[in-house]
């Protein structure tokens, strides 16, 4: 579980969050979503430690980050798996190093034990036959699988993904929604995802936060965010025809 | 625009700070510098060897045709060309090339890591991203002098091939030169150069990889910015290490 007590953070004197308080449950996939410049992005790079709030808390299992020695910092980053974007893998190597290269730098397990994990999260992220390809050789979707493969090959407590959707068409986002939200009930991790996709927002919201402007403007779930009247959440998510009479037949029903 | 420098100067030496400590395990590391040592060394020998070779050679033919006294003699050249291509030549200039050469691609190596999130991936993993991109290469540089020495015996080879072959002077002639006044501290003073310039190769360039800021276009910007300072640190420190090493 991640807790979030009212955090705020500025830059160049703009404050971007503005006292943000909150908690992310084990086991469900929380998602942070808002329009652009909402602080979305500055939020998730508070939680993985890139930015450091000015004020407040973050406490990772009880943990406060910014009480933590630098040793016991970087020992929780290596229970941190994290998506980004544009995957960032890394380019020299190939998908199977890349898979492999949290568990050379962190463990002491032989070479076998490490093929072994490799291969079974490769295998999870249906990529078994790509151990050999360079990055430059997949697909976006395949990166972003062998991104997520990456970040749980060591087994994390916690999962954070930026926009794991961007760039890619609905039947693949579709599949690495469905993926995230697996891994993230299997293996039983705080998952928190930066997301714009509003297909994401009601197959695999289990818990919402909206921000506006750096403030949390509204918290719930899927179910609950089709029955909301708050107007700023209304106007964001259900700004398409298409989401819009999705929620009327919703509401119908 | 002073204390914008100065910032910048001070933000290098915290980075060379921080790139000593946290190690990288010693199993990752070591594939790391074998690879820095093939991506900049091996991969330079080729160019330096071209360029020393035929330098050395415009040495010996440009010290020729200037001595026109009949009275000075033709081993001179020999002379001539060890003297230029053992201080200057080879640990100067050949230095300054492979800031264009090894320091554009240390910067937009790193630059476009930056660029593609693949440092924030290491960092948020918990790696000293400092040290796992810049400490293989400040070692993997500790093998440049190798290449400066491959590149003063072509310069003294390609000067002694252009005389001999060029009818300037003959091989007993150039070789006397050559052996001529030989004061070994100025090999000591090269090799001392050269690692003091290893050292600004090696960081300098990851310096303006590491923190700069936008897209491809700023990766770009950022090696160009990054050869002009590093060319201009050589040019400096190889006056301030003259003056130091060989002045009165």
């Amino acid at each position: 579980m991640i807790e979030i007590k009212n955090i705020e953070k500025s830059f160049n004197g703009n404050k971007i969050l503005k006292g943000i308080s909150t908690v992310f449950e084990t086991g469900k996939t929380n998602l942070i979503i808002g329009q652009s410049g909402s602080g979305k992005t500055v939020l998730l790079k508070s939680l993985l430690g890139i930015h450091t709030p000015e004020s407040g808390q973050i406490c990772f299992d009880g943990r406060v980050y910014s009480e933590l020695e630098d040793d016991e910092k970087r020992e929780l980053r290596t229970e941190i798996g994290m998506v980004f974007q544009g995957s960032a893998l890394f380019d020299s190597m190939t998908v199977a190093e890349n898979v492999a290269f949290p568990l050379k730098m962190f463990t002491r397990d032989n070479r076998a034990a490490v093929k072994e994990r490799v291969d079974f999260v490769l295998e999870r992220v249906a990529l078994k036959d790509a151990h050999d390809k360079l990055p430059s050789e997949i697909s976006g979707g395949m990166q972003k699988r062998v991104a997520i493969a990456r970040a749980i090959v060591n087994k994390p407590k916690y999962l954070f993904c930026d926009e794991p959707n961007s760039g890619l068409d609905p039947n693949t986002a579709t599949l690495i929604d469905n993926l995230i939200k697996e891994i993230t009930e299997e293996y039983d991790i705080t998952t928190v995802i930066n997301t714009h996709d509003m297909n994401s927002v009601m197959e695999i919201g289990d818990n919402i936060l909206f921000l506006k402007n750096g403030i949390k403007a509204w918290q719930g779930n899927k179910d609950e965010i089709f029955k909301t009247d708050n107007e700023d959440v209304v106007a964001f998510v259900y700004s398409s025809n298409l989401f819009r009479k999705v929620r009327e037949a919703y509401l119908r029903e | 625009m002073l204390i914008r420098y100065l910032s910048q100067v001070g933000r290098y030496f915290l980075m060379l700070r921080e790139i000593f400590i946290k190690q990288t395990k010693w199993s990752v590391m070591k594939k790391l510098i074998f690879k820095e040592i093939d991506d900049l060394i091996i991969d330079s020998l080729g160019i330096v060897a071209f360029i020393s070779f035929f330098v050395g050679g415009v040495v010996a033919i440009q010290t020729a045709l200037n001595l026109t006294n009949p009275l000075i003699p033709k081993y001179l050249i020999g002379f001539a060309t060890r003297q230029s291509v053992i201080l200057e030549f080879a640990p100067t200039f050949i230095s300054v090339i492979m800031a264009g050469k090894m320091g554009s691609f240390i910067t937009s190596s790193i630059g476009t890591m930056r660029v593609t999130e693949q440092i924030d991936a290491l960092e948020v993993m918990g790696v000293n991203s400092l040290n796992y991109l810049v400490f293989p290469k400040i070692i993997a540089l500790l093998m440049y002098p190798f290449l400066i020495g491959i590149s003063m015996f072509l310069g003294v080879l390609g000067g002694w091939m252009a005389g001999v072959y060029g009818g300037f002077t003959s091989s007993d002639e150039f070789i006397l030169g050559a052996q001529m006044e030989f004061i070994p501290f100025h090999i000591v003073y090269a090799f001392i150069k050269t690692l003091i310039f290893a050292m600004l190769l090696a960081t300098i360039p990851s310096f303006h990889g590491y923190y700069m800021k936008g897209g491809a276009l700023e990766v770009g910007k950022a090696s160009t910015v990054s050869f002009v300072w590093t060319s201009v640190s050589i040019i400096l420190f190889n006056y301030i290490l003259t003056q130091l090493l060989l002045g009165s």
